[in-house]
């Protein structure tokens, strides 16, 4: 019977697409390819851009709007105290290799990822789970430890989608998922190809195949587009050639936002950085716009503290640190540095980074700063800024959703140690009621700004160039996926 | 002759062999901690820990060392860090297109230079040599980088004729790997044939002063004859050495035209392997090219030796 | 033949003067950038027009000459005073153990791909122009010896150093008394050449972003920045590349041009 109605959709969907001819495969590039295909296993947000929502799906999931919807958990019940999740799975779900999803598979993924040895990147997100409880073949049940207002929004992660054990040995380089795309093959250095899972449990994707190709070079990836090698790149990385897609009549721009915050790091701990005087004195020397102009030509929203500007509970605090070069210079003479000091900015590789970089340090010069800049790779600057903290300035995109909570973290490579946030930080995760978590966040932004840890400088745009025929590409990054299960040719 | 290929050949395995230390010596210092790199900036300590453990960072040095040697003797080039599958199939894999690559770049480098160099010789002094000879000087002069971004400009992005770069593999079809090969190729070897067409030209006019030629010239052979019979023939030999030297350079030279062009070639591969910090990969294909440029080298000396009997006491 | 020699020795030359000049002077600060006014075109302001931060183009390149003919020259340098000494000890010692070693060694080095090594040892020890200045001068260290060995092995057989060593002269006073100065010649050409070499090398090693750091300027890393504006303001790209192209062609006429003017029967090295 089932064999029978999947012949009948895929005749239907043969005629139709004869009738439209409609093209339905796809090649899409994006920058960085991913270093293995386990997202549950590894940090590289190249991981996601390429499987989730194509191939590995989760409890709920990110809609292209940041919303979070029911992914493969149909509907939940949370208890009064907000310990309980009771997850109501869809049935007949199977993975690509034709094994069933059940909740065997669903409590298999969550405490693998909570696990000692686990190698999940974002195990906090587990780490609130005290048990995971198999009711039925439909239904898991979830006790934390204690209440999370977020976990929901926590369970959409790319972290956190759901694998099977059967598969599980391979998943790194053969991943099966339940998405509605399944894995054909990776050409390391170049490809990765799936096409259509014609045995999905929601609806077909309008497209057979797809290919994802990794271009990292700026002029490799202009050269791509306009020799129409790929019909779409997502995260553009040159915002300099934009405008040239915008005026020609075969492709389409879309610039949306990103969760990523891109802030100049200021090492709290290291002098004369530990002076909030001196710190303020940054902030003011800062021009944001030359920097949005100069390093992202025009792309990228200025921001005051560390949250997302499209996001509703954002407050603008840009006027606590507008750019007044006088000012800075009398408050690094009144913390007794008149004539200036020296320092290190730390610059990973994307060319916000670089560029913004190169436009900061002179800015700094001119009120008697002087920043060296090192330019680092990654690999470098997680070894010297992140774990070793040895640095006094850095650029560095958090593109985490709602990642304020980092501020909590007197560790974290920043440094800010202030108990009074901290205890901010461990009421808003109790707190449930979106109005009482509005006034939390509120307070937040403010404490960090006007303790100026940071130097807030602009959100991240991202910029997708496309073939005009392009239907369904996502405008904004509320995680990072390249979601084609809505993508279609008009043509 | 063969005392003198033993000896070469005595001399090339303990070349393989100190290279092999250095190499292991060298990469062994780098400073970065893949697991750090691998799992990210907001990773825990146990996780970054128990991924230390399954990558063998624990062991002391000297095991280490003797398990690479011996794994590459059996062909075992170990896993890749960062993409988790035997780094001798992505070896493979990449293999066939930095080869061809390299390959094509010698042929035309060659095809342009031959020709070029031995007009400019049989041209001396006059306008022809003086031609061959600015263009020459004005080929070495260009970095072949520079060169690639006009080229793509020109015949890529506003002429079309060919794609910006990228490699459809060589299942799609030989033209079409050949022809995205094409526009890298002629990068490469633009400023090898200048240099070739230098050398053809010096070493030819080197081999028409020679006694041989003038007993040629003697015995009534013509001016064009003496240089396609002989003079040719000799001079090849500085030229080959030359060439031989030049595929080892373009092998592994063509990292930077990989990156303009996005191939997935041994360059970019070295490239990515040491942003990323995995170790065994940078030290496999390190300890690759060192040992194709090693083994080119003594195949030349042979080579060279077989044709001129006078090099073969020079041990 | 003197064609040759007078346009390399006056494109060298400008370009020497141009580095020398920018230590006092140059058209515009490059330190202070002027976003407003990026990319313009040349014109009577910015006669090579400005970059994507409006820095003045022209006062980049005098910069970047400084930053290349100093690596550059260093480089050679490196070479040189470790090369030679050991091609004449080698030389001077010829078929003993310490000669067999010296070509080994070379070997080796010639053996290992150097745009590798080059981006190992930046990795290693961090980017910048001191160690691209390192990571070059070891590739010609090979180069100057084999070169000193082979031109001082031909000296010894002269009847000039059998007199010397019949009269008692120790090896390295007859390498360096009588040897050397006769070779100097040869250094000098190669020397040239090596230097046009590394101007590339810096180059490219720029190019990839391992070179010298900003706000240092360096031709290199100006080519690197303008990839993706060349078809937007082609001048930004054009411009380092052409520097780059008359200050390597200047100083291999110059070389060309030094060695038929020294000796016409030199041979030289073309590594």
């Amino acid at each position: 019977m089932k064999t029978f109605q999947t012949l009948i959709g895929a005749s239907a969907i043969a005629l139709t697409a004869g009738i439209a001819s409609a093209q339905s495969d796809i090649t899409v590039a994006i920058q960085l390819e991913p270093p293995n295909l386990d997202p549950t296993g590894g940090a590289a947000q190249a991981i996601d851009s390429v499987l989730y929502s194509n191939v590995f799906e989760g409890l709920t999931r990110f809609m292209a709007d940041g919303s979070v919807v029911a992914g493969l958990a149909e509907s939940w019940d949370i208890s009064e105290d907000g310990l309980t999740y009771t997850f109501n799975l869809r049935s007949g779900v199977t993975f690509h290799d034709g094994t069933l999803m059940d909740a065997d598979d669903v409590k298999f993924s969550l405490d693998r990822a909570r696990a000692e040895d686990s190698t999940n990147a974002q195990k906090a997100l587990f780490a609130g789970i005290s048990d995971v409880t198999v009711t039925d073949p439909q239904t898991v049940t979830v006790t934390l430890s204690e209440p999370n207002g977020s976990f929901l929004f926590n369970m959409a992660w790319g972290d956190a989608v759901i694998v099977a054990p059967e598969s599980i040995a391979d998943i790194a380089s053969n991943p099966i998922g339940t998405g509605a795309f399944k894995f054909d093959d990776w050409v390391q250095g170049d490809r990765i190809e799936m096409s259509r899972n014609d045995a999905y449990w929601g609806a077909v994707p309008a497209l057979e195949s797809a290919t994802f190709r990794f271009i990292s070079d700026p002029t490799a990836a202009f050269a791509a587009v306009m020799a129409e090698d790929v019909d779409a790149f997502v995260g553009f990385p040159a915002p300099e050639n934009l405008p040239q897609f915008e005026a020609d009549p075969r492709f389409q721009v879309l610039t949306g936002n990103t969760e990523g915050e891109t802030i100049l790091s200021i090492n709290n701990k290291m002098p004369p950085f530990d002076n909030v005087m001196v710190r303020k004195a940054v902030a003011h020397a800062i021009d944001r716009q030359a920097i949005i102009d100069g390093a992202m030509f025009g792309y990228g929203t200025p921001i005051g503290t560390h949250f997302a500007p499209h996001n509703p509970d954002y407050v603008d605090l840009i006027s606590n640190s507008q750019y007044d070069p006088e000012l800075a210079k009398k408050l690094l003479a009144e913390a007794g540095f008149a004539d200036g000091f020296t320092t290190t900015l730390k610059l990973p590789p994307p060319s916000y980074a670089r560029r913004g970089g190169e436009i900061i340090a002179s800015q700094l010069r001119e009120v008697g700063i002087t920043a060296e800049i090192s330019n680092l790779e990654w690999a470098q600057w997680l070894e010297e800024v992140f774990k070793a903290k040895d640095f006094g300035l850095s650029i560095v995109s958090h593109t985490e959703p709602m990642d304020i909570g980092i501020y909590a973290n007197p560790d974290y490579y920043f440094q800010y140690d202030n108990p009074k946030f901290q205890e901010l930080m461990e009421t808003l995760t109790a707190t449930t009621d979106p109005a009482g978590r509005s006034a939390i966040l509120a307070e937040a932004q403010e404490i960090i700004s006007l303790d100026y840890v940071n130097g807030y400088l602009f959100e991240l745009a991202i910029s997708t160039v496309a073939k005009a025929e392009l239907n369904g590409l996502w405008l904004n990054q509320p995680t990072a996926a390249v979601d084609l299960t809505g993508v279609s040719w008009s043509n | 002759m063969i005392r003198y290929a033993l000896s070469r050949l005595i001399s090339l395995t303990l070349s393989l062999i100190v290279a092999s230390m250095v190499i292991f010596a060298v990469i062994e210092v780098i400073p970065g901690d893949p697991a750090s790199f691998m799992l990210g900036v907001n990773a825990r300590e146990d996780t970054l820990a128990a991924l230390r453990a399954e990558m063998g960072l624990d062991q002391p040095l000297h095991v280490r060392y003797v398990d690479w040697v011996w794994g590459m003797l059996r062909g075992d080039f170990g896993n890749s860090w960062t993409y988790k599958t035997p780094v001798a199939d992505m070896i493979a894999d990449r293999v066939w297109v930095s080869l061809p690559l390299a390959l094509y770049a010698l042929i035309l480098s060659t095809l342009l230079a031959f020709p070029a160099g031995i007009y400019a010789a049989s041209r001396r002094g006059r306008i022809g040599d003086t031609a061959v000879m600015s263009a020459t000087q004005l080929g070495v002069a260009i970095p072949n980088f520079w060169f690639a971004m006009i080229m793509v400009l020109i015949f890529a992005i506003n002429l079309r004729w060919f794609s910006a770069g990228g490699f459809p593999g060589w299942d799609r079809g030989f033209w079409g790997g050949m022809k995205a090969l094409t526009l890298p190729a002629i990068s490469l070897a633009l400023p090898q044939a200048a240099i070739l067409a230098r050398v053809m030209r010096s070493s030819l006019l080197d081999m028409l002063g020679e006694d041989f030629i003038r007993t040629a010239r003697a015995k009534g052979l013509s001016k064009r004859q003496a240089l396609w019979r002989h003079a040719v023939r000799n001079a090849l030999i500085p030229v080959l050495t030359i060439i031989g030297l030049q595929f080892s350079f373009l092998l592994a030279g063509g990292i930077i035209i990989e990156q303009v062009f996005f191939l997935p070639g041994l360059g970019r591969l070295i490239f990515q392997a040491i942003s990323a910090r995995d170790l065994i990969v940078v030290e496999s294909v390190v300890m690759l090219l060192v040992f194709v440029v090693i083994v080119v080298n003594f195949a030349v000396d042979l080579a060279y030796a077989a044709v001129d009997p006078r090099l073969r006491t020079q041990a | 033949m003197k064609r040759g020699l007078i346009l390399g020795a006056v494109l060298t030359l400008m370009f020497v003067a141009a580095a020398l000049v920018s230590f006092v002077w140059t058209p515009f600060d490059i330190e202070s950038l002027d976003i407003p006014n990026k990319l313009h075109a040349p014109n009577a302001k910015n006669i090579l027009g400005t970059d994507h931060f409006g820095r003045d183009i022209l006062s980049m390149i005098m910069m970047g000459a400084r930053t290349s003919i100093a690596v550059a020259l260093l480089a050679v340098g490196i070479g040189m005073c470790i090369g030679m000494p050991l091609g004449l000890w080698a030389a001077a010692r010829r078929g003993a153990f310490i000669d067999e070693f010296i070509m080994r060694g070379n070997d080796l080095i010639f053996a290992f791909p150097s745009l590798v090594i080059a981006i190992l040892i930046t990795a290693v020890f961090g980017a910048g122009a001191v160690n691209a200045i390192i990571a070059i001068g070891i590739f010609n260290i090979p180069v100057f010896a084999r070169l000193t060995r082979g031109a001082a092995l031909s000296l010894w057989e002269r009847d000039f150093i059998l007199a010397a060593r019949v009269s008692g002269k120790s090896s390295f006073r007859i390498s360096y008394e009588h040897i050397l100065p006769n070779i100097a010649n040869l250094m000098i050409v190669q020397g040239t050449i090596q230097f046009s070499l590394g101007i590339l090398a810096e180059a490219a090693l720029s190019y990839i972003g391992l070179g010298a750091q900003p706000p240092t300027a360096s031709w290199g890393r100006m080519l690197a920045d303008a990839q993706t504006l060349v078809s937007l303001a082609p001048h930004v790209a054009l411009m380092p590349g052409m520097a780059i192209v008359l200050m390597v062609l200047g100083l291999n006429l110059l070389g060309d041009g030094l060695r038929d003017w020294l000796d016409p029967r030199m041979r030289v090295a073309r590594t």
